[in-house]
């Protein structure tokens, strides 16, 4: 079964823990406090916070079953992971274009200029057993469900 | 079945990867005049500007052809069409049978015709194929190339100027219309790009063309534009666009307009003769007609389609419109659809310039619905302008938060961002 990260905005408190875990997950240390006091550039967090008002939620890469991005991708660098169905992004292939932001229809691709020119976004925690957004939300506004395979 | 591919660029891989979802048992054949494996042509640019290196210019690697099983004919160019007895020549006299064909040539880049300038005048060349741009890098390094004219301020006469100024050659680009980036961009972000371009030492000259091209030898030595001005170079890039590639079809039955006219299923007017991509006339979503949008994007979504309903699943194109994103001169660009409306026809603009940051965004709406849109330093989330555009979005209620900092899908109507986040994947 494919897993695909849902949104429950109702339950989010804007308290923005996605977005520092995502942020560690993606350092180099995996340490909260080296990641964010040690490493520079800060690695560029895989989600987008949208918050106004009482209103809030965390978005990520929706890992689409035909994703845009990878079509329009100049590079080939986007691609569809053929184990997971994943959208994932080899940032030695990216050129920085943008297409994939042009045609994003969430806009959860960010350009990562601190770093280096190139697009980043979420892969879903590929290197961990669970999304760090997931794992750290305190009331279950991400969760982690199972999809249906495309037929 | 023998799906037969003519062209190996986007249109051509996505409809490789669409035959394959459908159908595994098929032959696939790839033709191509060009030699090499693939490449992108939008990367040139960067080539030329020494960004990346050669190896860096395919999108899909030798893994691709071999796993897609795809027979791939490098260097020969087709030449012939019999739709027919359904085969397709090629240059050194090959005969391909097909089952169903996809036409997906591209492009021609356009030369208009200039007193003095011939086929074999050295030191002209155009900048949408990888053998031309090898041997404008050949050409500038071992003639040691300090200055160049740049004829056409579009899109692809801007990254040639961006290339050529990041080899440390100077340049001179000359427009014809009063400003650069006349068919993409307004006033306000043509502006903002030609002082960028001055701030890099690029003269531009608006309003103006060349007259004549004056040669030593068969070398071009100096350029007479209509204005009377003189330049002395060494070298032209002629980027005054490109034209639908219909060498292939003309003297068929297929037809043709501009480009080749294809229904919603990527059909020709000829049976078991598909066609997408630069070469093709598809529907525009915004104008509901069918025209040329010659960009990456359009070629690879009508390429997909075309592959689909190739192997038997029908499925319609739903029609995209025109959109860039274009980095110039390290200023991310993108936009969408109508950017410059005519007055008086019912379209409302909203903008912002913020002159610091140089940050330029504009919103062209139409009875309440975002039609076109220009970003200039400012592309976080672009893509959401596209999906109201193509969802056709009442934005009556947040219109003035279109422009905002904070613009994202929280302004969107609370039902309609929970279908958008959720998707069809999402039926557990």
């Amino acid at each position: 079964m494919k897993k695909r990260i849902i949104i429950n905005e109702e339950y989010c408190m804007g308290c923005r823990l996605c977005e520092v875990y995502c942020v560690t997950q993606r350092s180099r240390s995996k340490d909260i406090l080296k990641a964010y006091k040690g490493e520079y550039p800060r690695p560029v967090s895989g989600i987008v916070f949208e918050e106004k008002g009482p209103i809030s939620f965390a978005l990520q890469c929706r890992h689409c079953d035909e994703p845009p991005c990878v079509e329009s991708c100049l590079t080939g660098a986007l691609y569809i992971d053929d184990e997971t169905g994943r959208v994932l992004h080899d940032g030695e292939r990216c050129v920085g274009c943008w297409m994939c932001i042009m045609v994003c229809p969430v806009g959860v691709i960010k350009p990562d200029v601190e770093n280096r020119v190139v697009a980043s976004k979420c892969d879903l925690c590929i290197e961990a057993e669970n999304p760090a957004c997931v794992v750290h939300c305190p009331n279950e506004a991400i969760q982690l469900v199972e999809v249906k395979e495309k037929a | 079945m023998h799906y037969l591919i003519i062209g190996n660029s986007v249109a051509a891989v996505n409809a490789v990867e669409a035959i394959r979802g459908a159908d595994q048992e098929g032959r696939i054949t790839i033709c191509s005049d060009e030699e090499v494996l693939n490449y992108s042509r939008p990367l040139l640019s960067y080539y030329l500007g020494g960004r990346i290196t050669e190896d860096r210019l395919a999108f899909r690697d030798e893994a691709f052809y071999q796993k897609h099983k795809v027979d791939l004919i490098l260097g020969k160019k087709a030449t012939g069409l019999d739709t027919g007895k359904k085969r397709v020549t090629l240059a050194d006299g090959q005969v391909l049978a097909y089952d169903r064909l996809l036409i997906s040539v591209g492009g021609v880049p356009m030369v208009p015709p200039i007193n003095g300038l011939r086929d074999d005048t050295t030191g002209v060349f155009t900048f949408i194929q990888l053998q031309e741009a090898k041997r404008l890098i050949d050409y500038i390094e071992q003639a040691s190339i300090q200055e160049a004219v740049v004829l056409g301020a579009g899109l692809i006469g801007l990254k040639a100027i961006e290339g050529l100024l990041e080899r440390g050659v100077r340049v001179t680009v000359i427009e014809l219309m009063d400003r650069v980036l006349a068919n993409t961009f307004d006033e306000e972000a043509s502006s903002i790009i030609e002082e960028r371009l001055a701030a890099h030492g690029c003269t531009v000259i608006k309003g103006d063309t060349i007259q004549q091209v004056k040669t030593k030898g068969k070398k071009v030595r100096q350029l007479i534009l209509k204005s009377g001005k003189e330049i002395s170079t060494s070298l032209l890039i002629v980027a005054v666009g490109v034209r639908p590639n219909l060498e292939l079809v003309k003297g068929t039955s297929i037809k043709t307009d501009r480009g080749i006219l294809v229904d919603e299923f990527m059909k020709t007017s000829v049976p078991d003769v598909y066609a997408a991509g630069d070469c093709a006339q598809g529907l525009d979503f915004l104008s509901k007609e069918n025209a040329v949008i010659a960009i990456w994007p359009v070629a690879a979504r009508q390429g997909k389609v075309a592959g689909l309903n190739m192997s038997g699943a029908e499925t319609p194109y739903p029609g995209l419109f025109a959109m860039n994103s274009v980095q110039i001169m390290d200023i991310p660009t993108i936009s969408f659809g109508m950017t410059t409306p005519p007055e008086g026809e019912g379209y409302e603009v909203l903008h912002n310039l913020d002159r610091v940051k140089s940050a330029y965004k504009k919103i062209v709406l139409r009875n309440d619905r975002v039609v076109g849109a220009i970003l200039l330093n400012a592309v976080e989330r672009a893509g959401v302008y596209g999906m109201l555009i193509r969802e056709g979005v009442d934005v009556k209620e947040f219109k003035d938060q279109l422009l905002g900092d904070e613009f994202g899908l929280l302004v969107l109507p609370k039902e309609f961002r929970k279908h958008l986040v959720a998707g069809e994947s999402f039926v557990a």
